[in-house]
């Protein structure tokens, strides 16, 4: 590596802290090291493979390694109150989902970090869409499926990979709009759970798109319907719930990269430039476009944007899953 | 045939250099991670991830999957030499390979377990590339009712592990079903015997239950005598297997390598059952039962030969259906996605290089794996000669490392510890190891299905009898039963239990 440069850099930075105090000279520096990203979920997930793929183009424009830390269990919450209690030095950030920054809200009734105050959010860093999947030989049609879903909420059963899992979470939100109650039946992840739903074991799930359109396609499952309000372009024929009669039903898995509270402006300022940096690269987009991701638009990609979003799906869902009745703990 | 030019296919794509390179890397970090205790496949490929960015998805893939097998083989090592399994299906290894160890035999123990490994590797390397697609369709037969059945089978035949007291073992098996409650219900989500401390909240680590009652228990058993003495009793007597260790192992290994091959197939819990399941069989049928536990090579040449059949055709699931059985697979389906390659369905015809060449690449990994265990064998067997007051200082500190690199977390240290006191004190009062771990590897299985197949059927326990291969697999349950309740075959029994 560069030693002189590094070395006066060094200097420059203790000569400038000396002078200014610590905070924006460090910043000015930042970052002097690799920076670990937590990732509260295993390795090879969809957020964790969305997490290496942007933060490695990141790392790039940093000029320093990124580097992802798998901190899975308890619905993301262990890793998540790990990137909480950080130091808001930018060193060590965490990757957040809609299940880890929402609907844990609801689910875990001592939550050991509050979501909105405890974070503050670098930059989106894409959204996963959401399938509904059927065994084979169910209702195909939307309307006839949530007919046959209304008419047998007794007798059907859906799955998902754990309390708290975005698949969960899909399914609280989709029978909190369909009116339903359905007995759900808890897998530890979603490769068993696609298992036993090939198999025909159970009746449906909602899961995140790279992990069933395959399934989908390969034809061991029934594509019913998309959860997003466009249809996604690697099933052009597969409609969405808002088109098909569950009007405003959005419900996707966003992730985020978030900075422990406290961490200085400039360093926010920098790693979220980085992230609107990689979030341009062609190469990039290409690639989570692969993967069924939609890529934030560059209005949602400002510092800050996302609070807002944030803020409305807390108060939209928090409600609803606390209706449903759904706890962890 | 179609599946030979296939093949040939497959070959040509895994014997490039540059792949025969990545298996080699694979195959030798997977035997070093194996070695080491504690550090699994699951940690390696998670570190190793990012390295794989900048390779073609075929070799990504052919390393990681060599890593996955390696450890198979060097897991091994540690269990024969140390009694440390470092993973559930090497926990039946130890019970054997160790007292062969302790009688100078570490050599032939070792060399057996590679040779069944290889002989296991290759057959079920061809029933992946032949039959993977019925025998997928075969194991969705199995749904949670089937597994539920099995696993109650694999328990009830488990007690026959046990090389002494029956009541000690079944104590055991249902000490271990508790201890694997242990965490977050899955159903509900309520917190299970963890006491507020979040560590536990995920449930207790199969390795650090497996590190501290085998282990560390022998090690403290090993210094309430002079710290002079070794692991060995007696003199080193030859490093390879004799004619008629060979003859003895080869039925054992047939017959695991069948048994492995077969439950590999079922995702989640078949891989770990093979390596018990081909023990208790081969003890049943050997004539020799007076040697199981006390070094008979036929109860390493079994679970060894099972294990890594296993392992194989356990990616049968992964290559037919693009769906991974097991954490180390979902890490391999990373690696792909990260590719943009996601598996599936398809991929048998969509990405003919990757899956060919991956099967081929597992049978020349096994290649290399027997090329590189063979001559290590000398070099281990050495390792017992250093004098004990070195050897277990080392050995606590690469499990506390290992372990340590589970979650990067202290507390799993101090569990170890723990686990390593209490295996102590089963070991003072004839309480075994094995049928623990058994109870606590199954256990989680054993609920959920349960949980899983009522839920499904609405609460209706008739369930269990309604679907065929449920059905059977309890009457082969109810049928250990009577043979083993019934008086007039009592004599029979006693020749199962009581090896004394």
């Amino acid at each position: 590596m560069n030693q002189p440069t590094t070395r006066r850099a060094l200097v420059g930075a203790f000569a400038a802290a000396a002078l200014l105090g610590a905070g924006p000279a460090l910043a000015q520096q930042y970052p002097a090291r690799p920076i670990t990203v937590i990732v509260p979920f295993a390795a090879g997930g969809p957020t964790d493979v969305l997490a290496r793929i942007v933060t490695q183009r990141m790392s790039r424009s940093l000029g320093q390694t990124m580097v992802v830390e798998n901190v899975g269990g308890a619905g993301g919450t262990i890793g998540v109150v790990r990137g909480a209690r950080a130091a808001p030095d930018g060193y060590t950030l965490t990757v957040g989902h809609l299940g880890t920054h929402v609907s844990n809200i609801a689910l875990y009734r001592r939550l050991q970090y509050d979501p909105q105050t405890d974070f503050e959010p670098i930059a989106p860093l894409g959204v996963n869409p959401m399938i509904l999947v059927a065994k084979r030989g169910a209702p195909a049609t939307v309307p006839e499926f949530l007919a046959h879903v209304r008419a047998n909420q007794e007798r059907l059963s859906y799955g998902h990979a754990g309390i708290g899992s975005a698949s969960h979470t899909a399914a609280l939100m989709f029978h909190a709009a369909t009116g339903t109650k359905v007995q759900d039946v808890a897998y530890r992840g979603t490769g068993p759970a696609m298992n036993d739903l090939v198999a025909g074991q159970f009746d449906y799930m909602i899961d995140q798109a790279l992990n069933v359109l395959q399934q989908v396609q390969g034809g061991t499952v029934l594509g019913i319907a998309v959860t997003t309000p466009e249809r996604l372009p690697q099933v052009p024929n597969l409609p969405t719930l808002a088109e098909s009669g569950l009007t405003g039903f959005d419900v996707a898995i966003w992730n985020t990269l978030f900075a422990p509270k406290g961490t200085p402006q400039p360093i926010l300022e920098r790693l979220n430039a980085a992230a609107a940096e990689a979030m341009a690269d062609p190469a990039i987009r290409t690639r989570l476009t692969e993967l069924a991701v939609q890529i934030p638009s560059e209005a949602e990609l400002k510092l800050g944007a996302f609070k807002a979003r944030h803020a409305a799906d807390v108060a939209r869902w928090v409600p609803v899953i606390r209706a449903a009745g759904a706890t962890a703990e | 045939m179609d599946i030979f030019a296939n093949l040939l296919h497959g070959f040509a794509i895994a014997a490039s250099p540059l792949n025969l390179f990545f298996c080699l890397i694979g195959a030798l970090l997977g035997t070093l991670i194996g070695v080491l205790p504690g550090i699994g496949p699951v940690a390696t490929i998670a570190m190793l991830l990012p390295i794989t960015f900048n390779l073609e998805p075929v070799s990504a893939l052919i390393m990681l999957a060599g890593i996955f097998y390696g450890a198979q083989y060097g897991g091994s090592t540690t269990a024969i030499l140390v009694n440390m399994p470092g993973e559930a299906s090497s926990v039946v290894t130890a019970i054997d390979g160790y007292q062969m160890a302790r009688r100078g035999r570490a050599g032939p123990a070792l060399a057996i377990a590679a040779i069944g490994s290889f002989i296991a590797g290759s057959f079920a390397t061809i029933l992946v590339a032949v039959l993977g697609a019925p025998l997928t369709r075969a194991a969705q037969q199995f749904g949670p009712a089937e597994y539920f059945s099995l696993m109650v089978l694999g328990l009830i035949a488990a007690i026959v592990l046990a090389s002494g007291s029956v009541i000690k073992a079944i104590g055991m098996v249902f000490l271990g079903l508790l201890l694997g409650t242990v965490g977050t219900d899955i159903e509900t989500g309520q917190e299970r015997m963890t006491f507020g401390i979040p560590e536990l909240s995920d449930g207790i680590g199969f390795v650090t239950i497996a590190m501290g009652v085998f282990g560390i228990a022998e090690i403290l058993k090993n210094l309430e005598q002079t710290l002079s003495r070794t692991v060995l009793n007696q003199k080193i007597t030859g490093l390879m297997p004799t004619l008629r260790d060979m003859k003895e192992a080869a039925p054992a290994i047939a017959r695991g390598t069948v048994l492995g091959s077969i439950l590999g197939v079922l995702p989640g819990g078949g891989a770990t059952l093979s390596a018990f399941a081909a023990y208790s069989l081969e003890k049943k049928v050997s004539k020799n039962k007076a040697e199981f536990g006390r070094g008979a090579i036929a109860g390493v040449a079994a679970p060894e030969s099972a294990n890594n059949a296993g392992a194989q055709t356990s990616f049968i699931p992964l290559l037919t259906l693009g769906i991974p059985p097991n954490a180390v697979m979902a890490l391999m389906v990373g690696a792909l996605t990260i590719h943009g390659i996601t598996p599936g369905p398809q991929v048998m015809t969509k990405q003919p290089d990757l899956f060919w060449g991956l099967i081929a690449s597992m049978w020349i990994g096994n290649v290399m794996l027997v090329i590189i265990n063979l001559p290590l064998v000398g070099l281990w067997v050495k390792l017992l000669q250093v004098p004990y007051r070195l050897l277990f200082p080392a050995i606590l500190l690469f499990c506390g490392i290992g372990v340590y690199s589970l979650n990067n977390s202290a507390f799993d240290i101090f569990a170890v510890a723990a686990f390593g006191l209490f295996g102590y004190v089963l070991l003072k009062f004839g309480f075994e190891g094995a049928p623990l771990l058994l109870g606590f590897v199954l256990s989680p299985l054993l609920e959920e299905n349960l949980r899983r197949a009522l839920r499904l059927s609405r609460g209706d326990p008739w369930v269990f009898l309604e679907r065929p291969i449920s059905a059977t697999l309890l009457a082969v349950c109810v049928l250990l039963l009577v043979i083993v309740l019934l008086p007039s075959i009592r004599s029979k029994r006693e020749e199962v239990f009581k090896e004394e």
